[in-house]
């Protein structure tokens, strides 16, 4: 492992248990109230699942293009981090939606155009695990539509009517609501990286364990 | 079986693409989409009870998912790790010989 990434692990460890403090201090918002608070760890999260898409999408791209086994690794493990912070943001939306909207989940653009996102990063998964010889550059493929769905998911609040708040929320937030905001963001990035790390290692573990089979088997 | 396979992740990009157009269309909201959140520093006491549930579910499912996947992505590395060390061994062992 890197020199920096014990640290980064500590500092990522250390602001995810100062997070809630921060959260528990934060103004309530005057129409939802409490439930509000779901918020800084459920916008992170959707941040995290975006980057996560765009990432994996990059980085097939490049594999694609120029066979690089270390793009190839990137985007699995960005797929699977695509797969867990999706299931983060599409776990806790529902939780906070059922007091403020009245209902656990509605069909409309933003929450629709995520879950499709989510879909798309397991369909990833699946296809690795269970495809074959060949199903990474079927799943290449797949990756770019998952990062070509990351712009429709943000602008969706924009163009097509929803419950769902804008994109217009975040600049306006008064500061006591946007330091959280930042500080969960941060955190989220942080453990994104740590974790981005971590998954990378195994692949190239693995891919290690099978250049020794090759070479045993020789 | 590959085939099917490929033909099956064909299907699923298909409905990927598809499953957003169908939605636009659904279900008009109730209400306006708020602009802009305000904040109070009085919370409403009818706010409290049955919101409380939501939010600690909420935030107690993020920390056991984010707890669960890095004792998952640990137990992994360790697992392939050993493997390679063991490997690695026995590599020596036989140029060795």
């Amino acid at each position: 492992m890197p020199k920096w990434f014990m640290p980064a692990a500590a500092v990522c460890g250390v602001m995810f248990a100062v997070s809630p403090l921060i959260i528990a201090n934060a103004p309530y918002e005057a129409t939802m109230g409490l439930v509000q608070k779901i918020f800084y760890y459920h916008m992170p999260s959707a941040w995290m699942f975006l980057t996560a898409a765009i990432v994996c999408g990059v980085a097939s791209v490049r594999f694609l293009a120029t066979g690089n086994l270390r793009s190839d690794r990137t985007a699995w493990a960005a797929a699977e981090l695509a797969v867990l912070f999706g299931l983060l943001t599409l776990v806790t939306g529902p939780l906070w939606a059922r007091k403020s909207w009245g209902v656990w989940w509605v069909w409309d653009a933003r929450v629709t155009s995520t879950l499709v996102g989510w879909m798309i990063a397991w369909a990833y998964l699946i296809l690795r695990r269970y495809g074959g010889p060949g199903s990474e550059k079927l799943a290449a493929g797949l990756a770019l539509f998952g990062a070509a769905n990351v712009p429709f998911i943000y602008i969706s609040v924009n163009y097509w009517r929803t419950i769902h708040p804008p994109t217009t929320v975040v600049p306006t937030l008064v500061v006591d609501m946007g330091f959280p905001l930042m500080w969960c963001v941060a955190t989220f990035l942080l453990l994104f990286i740590v974790l981005m790390k971590l998954r990378v290692r195994i692949e190239e573990q693995r891919a290690r364990l099978d250049a020794i089979h090759l070479a045993l088997d020789a | 079986m590959n085939a099917m396979i490929r033909t099956f992740a064909v299907l699923l990009i298909t409905l990927a693409c598809a499953a957003p157009a169908f939605s636009a269309a659904a279900q008009p909201p109730a209400q306006e989409p708020q602009e802009q959140f305000r904040p109070v520093t009085e919370l409403p006491p009818q706010e409290q009870y049955p919101v409380l549930p939501l939010l600690v579910g909420a935030y107690v499912f993020v920390v056991v998912v984010l707890f669960v996947y890095l004792f998952s992505l640990a137990r992994r590395l360790a697992v392939v790790q050993r493997e390679v060390e063991r490997l690695d061994a026995d590599l020596k062992r036989t140029s060795r010989a």
